[in-house]
């Protein structure tokens, strides 16, 4: 394996950390880069997946799988979450509802200038609602995902993880 | 069209030990008729995602029977939910549309062509299991409480008679009424739900 393989993010390492975490349901719209990832969740037999329509609906369901007890996460991309601010304030914000939500960094780059508007507005998004997030870019950076769960049990609210897409290989 | 409040009357019937979430400005009737406040759940909203949050609780609790009071105002913001609901075939859940054809909180403003949508064929043709409407309060009586043994989801459309509030929102008189966290917290000591 070379060097640059073995630092790709493996879909597995998220799932793993998912697991470690007791996370129950996957609540996501898929983006082009995660449809391996898709397909693995869909075989663990611990895990439901809920598919969702539009990304706003994510973090509600997800509020509503966490009033009956489950630990759900959100899958979405960074393009749905923009279109999710409400859903985030009201269910996550306003609900003391640690939730852990991923987010496919579409347009991230640590190399040059950043191209994709969406990218660009990412971070500033999530800083204006006062989310703090974890960025994970390969595969050695997989025990953040577990930092974010610590901090959203202990603080009671949404934290981000954003999957610099420029690293993972969700899309085999 | 009749009343939201003679809806609630003979739901209240059949209701069982049903968790009952209503949303909208018909559903705050629903307290007048209520004998169960552990299992009432307020959900709020966020832009018609109250329905998305209702699925999440249907979800979550297969073997308890969840109703949701929706409003079509809200319902249109997110119609999507009728897909990913019908998606995952609660079979618990029972989604009933209080349609009063405006936003009645905001003054009485029609909703988009308020007069002339099908939300029950919508949420059929989405794939609900089952779905119903009822524009005649004697209709409904007859009908409710075999709905509500169906396997869900099941979609229950009603024409309602708005009550339009044209106050500006700081001069509204509101009873008082329990927030979100307090019924989701009477709910989870309820159904004996810990570790959240």
């Amino acid at each position: 394996m070379s060097e640059e393989q073995a630092a790709i993010l493996r879909p597995e390492t998220l799932l793993e950390e998912f697991q470690k975490n007791g996370v129950t349901h996957v609540v996501t719209i898929p983006d082009s880069e995660t449809n391996y990832l898709y397909e693995l969740m869909k075989d663990q037999p611990w895990l439901d997946v809920i598919p969702a329509s539009r990304e706003g609906e994510t973090f509600a369901i997800s509020f509503g799988l966490f009033v009956g007890g489950k630990v759900p996460v959100c899958l979405i991309q960074n393009t749905g979450m923009l279109e999710s601010g409400d859903s985030l304030r009201g269910y996550g914000l306003d609900s003391q509802f640690p939730l852990v939500f991923v987010v496919g960094y579409r347009g991230w780059t640590r190399r040059g200038k950043i191209t994709d508007s969406v990218a660009r507005y990412t971070e500033p998004f999530l800083t204006a609602f006062g989310v703090n997030y974890y960025l994970v870019e390969q595969n050695s950076d997989g025990d953040r995902i577990s930092l974010a769960f610590e901090e959203a049990r202990a603080t009671k609210r949404p934290v981000a993880v954003l999957i610099g897409d420029e690293y993972h290989g969700f899309n085999r | 069209m009749f009343e939201a409040t003679d809806v609630f009357k003979t739901f209240q019937q059949y209701r069982g030990d049903a968790i009952v979430i209503p949303v909208g400005t018909s559903g705050r009737h629903w307290r007048e008729f209520s004998t169960n406040e552990n299992r009432d759940l307020n959900l709020g909203g966020a832009m018609g995602h109250a329905t998305s949050a209702a699925l999440g609780v249907a979800l979550s609790l297969p073997d308890e029977k969840v109703v949701m009071f929706d409003a079509e105002g809200a319902l249109l913001m997110n119609l999507g939910i009728l897909a990913t609901i019908a998606g995952k075939q609660p079979k618990n859940f029972y989604h009933f549309l209080l349609d009063n054809e405006c936003y009645a909180t905001t003054g009485g403003q029609p909703v988009p062509n308020a007069q002339n949508i099908n939300y029950a064929g919508m949420a059929k043709e989405a794939g609900y299991a089952a779905a119903y409407q009822f524009d005649d309060l004697e209709e409904f009586v007859l009908n409710v409480e075999d709905i509500l043994k169906q396997t869900g989801p099941v979609f229950i459309a009603i024409k309602v008679v708005p009550h339009v509030e044209n106050e500006p929102i700081g001069r509204r008189q509101r009873t008082p009424t329990r927030n979100r966290t307090e019924t989701v917290k009477a709910l989870q000591q309820e159904l004996g739900i810990t570790g959240s």
